[in-house]
């Protein structure tokens, strides 16, 4: 039985930890302290991981690093507008047909602009209509310079799917939307979600890879085969 | 010896003679170092990092229990049902009754290790359910029906004409060995299987016991996949994997990247916080989380070794190890290969058969170097010896060490056993490259030093006599 | 400065010239050496076994041999391991803990000893040709050797130093495992004569006269041309 069980497993764990570690494996003191600390934990924690910039050009410029290794195509745009045309520039190159897409400021009137075949996510949608969609275009919650990630929710992303199950993945960001490092990320979902997180939160880090057949990259294993991030600065 | 040892000692002969493999591994391997060292420098303070690691995962298990009710009720407050399971066979029926209730036909999976453990495809596929694994090099080696070389690299062994062969064979489709190609044909392949599943069964990197969430790092997408398009959605985790606070993925997130493959971050990193909710438009109806002790909270009762509990399973130190290198993923015969594996093994498996383990390693101490949560690996091999020696060491062994205890402790009987071991020397001449010789295991690739005519005791006797006192 | 020489059981049966450079090096720097002549063995054969009581028998016995001494050099990374980091285990929360703590920050590795305690780099020693270093792993991870046995051979004159590769990947010694896997031992010292070869070495130097007893077997046995030299030989040379 499960109850059982649970009694029988915390009753195990409670019984082993009765003998105090041995100070040969612990970490130090101070590390331990630091870990349960709030502010200067995140503060320790950006410090000792790759930085976010200490500024917005200096984000946006790692942001773009990032984006070259990890061959995201990543398109700072001066306005809405622009970020229509671009996009437009897009379907054509590509021979767009269909586009799944779903409510939102930014991701509407773009997804009007381009007047493809449009499969909306946002009331519920058939999956094998979604994977014929050639483009996904979503919002997000922010960006993450200092890892180059795009972070998604089922609520700033129209869903689990959108932003996975078609071949091109299109995400339309804001500047205010660019942040530093993970530790920021993790701060805004707190402050944002805190009281009822969405069911799913994910760091998008490039397009869906592998390196299974002889450690090289190939593009589009299962999800994406390309990302594109349009920031809008204006 | 064991009837795992045997096995070991062959397959690490066959390795021996496979130089040609060996290569493979190596160059991969060392591919991964290189990639790994350029990420690393970019850290404000590796070191740094890594101890605020160490000490997120040791709080975790030093207070596993408030961690783990923790967890299961904000799981249960998201309406996630959570499965408490003290072994395998507890695991594989909560998870066969999920199947059941949904009157399951079509299942799959992204990578997890721990379903590996309780050889969940075995069972699933004996009951004739279609079991499909997502991630590619799972793939791989399911099509093979074999284990995981690596647990995270599960095909590193296979060169690209093997995979082609193969899926020429189970899937009637490999026009070239280009792995772009090879990787477009899985892909196509398993495509309908997301939607078509019923289920989704995946592991969990971490579970959030502050905010009751799993988390999972990948980089395929398959386990977004397997999350996103079933209608139910499985997750079995180790009870060791929970962590306090959701802002510790700040930092196990890039530490287990770079540990793992050398990445700056993996390419999905995703965070479960139950079923679909109301408003949302996809994602299962259903949430299950599997607890899974199965020996772990043995391991946890060793003061001493406790910390091993700490593992991400990033598997760098399996990476940098030079056994595993040159013995490969299959030769150990476990779920968990490598340094790590040596480690846990025994005290989930039985010390008795699994002791092995412990003694094949040189302890250089490569792994404890470069594990990113600071576990003291090759000193818990160490630790296994010794647990070993006390708990089944074999009687020809114990006499050894009692004859070398007594004699390094006499140094007159220390002077005999020197002469006596230059005469056996000279005596045992004709003898050795035989198996009769006591050192032919060593002798039969290399050449093995013959005793100095003098030792240094007479040599520094000589020299004193020859040299004056200084002052 | 008063030194004792702990010249390890293997040492003093097979490569006892490596004990005698190594005293020359340290008298020519002015140390007084003496040699108790009581000791045998540091007991990590035992230990690395698992037979913790048997070697702490062996170490009790080094424990008084080394009593007196003022400063103990080793010629060995892995045995000044032994005595600096698993003594204090061996015999915690036991009456000779103190003492084996003492004896442990007193007992120093060759090279660590002539740099840090003696403030040396530049040994007057003289070898004409090219050397890689292979760094032990006991000496490297246990003890933090790396930098210092570098910078004595940079001074040795007429000497090259040239990085391997593989500079810091175990040589497959690993004491018994040598003898219980021998197989993987031998691959993995044919990876470390690769990266030997792959320098163009004519010395193969190192802090540990154990790997050096692998190395120089798999070189022999493969008639393969480079030598290995103790860092104590090569800083005795002249």
């Amino acid at each position: 039985m499960p109850q059982d069980s649970k009694a029988a497993i915390l009753g195990r764990v409670r019984a082993a930890l009765r003998t105090p570690t041995s100070p040969q494996v612990m970490p130090p003191k101070a590390a331990l302290e630091l870990a349960e600390s709030g502010p200067a934990r995140a503060e320790a924690i950006r410090r000792s991981l790759p930085t976010g910039g200490e500024n917005y050009e200096e984000s946006k410029a790692l942001f773009a690093e990032q984006s070259a290794a990890l061959k995201t195509r990543f398109v700072p745009v001066p306005s809405l507008q622009a970020a229509g045309d671009e996009l437009a520039r897009m379907a054509a190159e590509h021979g767009w047909s269909r586009l799944g897409a779903h409510a939102g400021e930014l991701v509407t009137p773009l997804a009007e602009k381009l007047g493809l075949e449009t499969v909306m996510t946002d009331g519920g949608y058939d999956p094998n209509e979604l994977e014929r969609c050639e483009v996904g275009l979503t919002e997000c919650d922010a960006l993450v310079a200092q890892t180059g990630s795009v972070l998604v929710t089922t609520r700033s992303a129209g869903g689990r799917a959108l932003s996975v199950l078609p071949p091109h993945h299109v995400v339309v960001a804001r500047k205010s939307q660019l942040i530093g490092a993970l530790v920021d990320a993790y701060e805004l979902l707190e402050s944002r979600y805190g009281d009822a997180y969405p069911s799913f939160m994910t760091f998008i880090t490039g397009p869906s890879r592998t390196g299974d057949i002889e450690r090289i990259l190939v593009l589009g294993a299962h999800g994406p085969k390309e990302l594109t991030v349009l920031l809008i600065e204006g | 010896m064991s009837v795992n040892t045997v096995q070991f000692q062959t397959d690490a002969d066959r390795m021996q003679q496979d130089g040609d493999r060996r290569e493979f591994l190596r160059t991969a391997l060392n591919g991964y170092i290189l990639t790994r060292s350029g990420q690393q420098s970019k850290y404000g303070d590796y070191e740094a990092a890594r101890t605020t690691a160490a000490a997120i995962k040791w709080q975790a298990i030093e207070n596993l229990g408030e961690h783990l009710e923790r967890f299961a009720d904000n799981l249960e407050a998201r309406g996630v049902h959570v499965h408490w399971c003290s072994d395998a066979a507890e695991a594989r029926a909560a998870i066969v009754g999920v199947l059941k209730k949904h009157d399951a036909k079509a299942i799959v999976k992204s990578k997890c290790m721990t379903t590996e453990e309780i050889h969940l495809n075995e069972l699933l596929e004996k009951q004739g359910y279609d079991v499909v694994e997502s991630d590619l090099g799972e793939y791989i080696v399911q099509l093979r029906r074999e284990a995981p070389y690596h647990f995270v690299f599960p095909a590193m062994h296979l060169k690209r004409g093997e995979i082609r062969e193969l899926f020429e064979r189970e899937l009637g489709d490999a026009p070239t060995d280009d792995p772009e190609a090879l990787t477009m044909i899985a892909r196509q392949a398993l495509r309908q299987k997301y939607l078509a599943a019923d289920v989704g069964i995946s592991g969990a990197n971490f579970g959030v016991a502050e905010t009751g969430m799993i988390s999972i790092t990948e980089n395929e997408g398959n386990a977004r996949l397997t999350t996103a398009m079933p209608k139910v959605h499985i997750a079995l985790m180790g009870i060791e994997k929970v962590i306090p606070r959701f802002a510790d993925l700040a930092v196990m997130l890039p530490m287990l990247a770079l540990a793992g493959t050398g990445q700056r971050l993996t390419g999905y990193n995703s965070q479960f916080a139950g079923p679909r909710q109301e408003g949302e438009c996809d994602g299962p109806e259903e949430m299950h989380v599997v607890l899974l002790d199965n020996h772990r909270t043995e391991l946890l009762a060793h003061p001493e070794e406790r910390d091993a509990l700490r593992c991400i399973r990033c598997g760098a130190c399996l990476n940098v190890c030079p056994v595993f290198k040159n013995v490969g993923g299959h030769t150990y015969g476990t779920t968990y290969q490598g340094p790590i594996g040596s480690v846990i093994t025994p005290h989930l498996r039985g010390m008795k058969d699994w002791k092995h383990l412990s003694n094949a390693s040189s302890l250089c101490g490569a792994c404890t170097e470069t594990c990113p949560v600071r576990i003291d690996l090759h000193h818990h091999l160490l630790r296994n010896r010794h647990s070993a020696a006390e708990s089944s060491g074999g009687w020809a062994e114990r006499m050894q060490m009692r004859g070398f205890a007594l004699v390094m402790r006499q140094p007159w009987l220390y002077g005999i056993a020197s002469s006596l071991g230059r005469w056996a020397h000279t005596l045992s001449r004709p003898i050795h490259g035989t198996r009769l010789d006591p050192v032919y295991a060593w002798r039969k690739t290399r050449d093995f030093p013959a005793p100095a005519p003098k030792t240094f005791q007479q040599l520094w006797r000589e020299r004193k006599k020859d040299q004056p006192p200084r002052h | 400065m008063n030194v004792s020489l702990f010249i390890p059981c293997f040492v003093d049966q097979l490569f006892p010239h490596v004990g005698l450079a190594m005293a020359d090096v340290l008298e020519r720097l002015g140390c007084t050496v003496d040699y108790p002549e009581s000791q045998t063995c540091c007991g990590q054969p035992a230990f690395n076994c698992g037979y913790q009581e048997e070697a702490a028998k062996v170490a009790d016995h080094f424990l008084r041999c080394f009593s007196q001494s003022e400063q103990v050099v080793v010629p060995s990374g892995s045995c000044a391991a032994m005595v600096k980091h698993f003594y204090k285990d061996l015999f915690r929360d036991t009456p000779r803990e103190a003492e084996a703590t003492r004896i442990g920050e007193r007992t120093h590795e060759f090279s660590q000893f002539l740099v840090h305690q003696m403030g040396a780099s530049d040994v007057g020693a003289k070898l004409p040709g090219r050397a890689t270093f292979h760094d032990g792993c006991h000496g490297l991870r246990e003890l933090g050797v790396k930098s210092e046995p570098r910078l004595l051979l940079e001074q040795v004159d007429g000497l090259e130093l040239v990085e391997m590769t593989e500079a810091e990947t175990c040589c497959g010694f690993g004491g018994t495992f040598s003898v219980k896997f021998p197989q993987v031992s031998t691959s993995m010292v044919e990876v470390k004569t690769e990266s030997i070869e792959a320098t163009g070495a004519e010395y193969v130097v190192s802090n540990d006269p154990s790997c050096l007893m692998q190395i120089q077997g798999y070189l022999t046995r493969q008639k393969k041309k480079p030598k290995c030299m103790h860092l104590a030989e090569v800083l005795a040379s002249r």
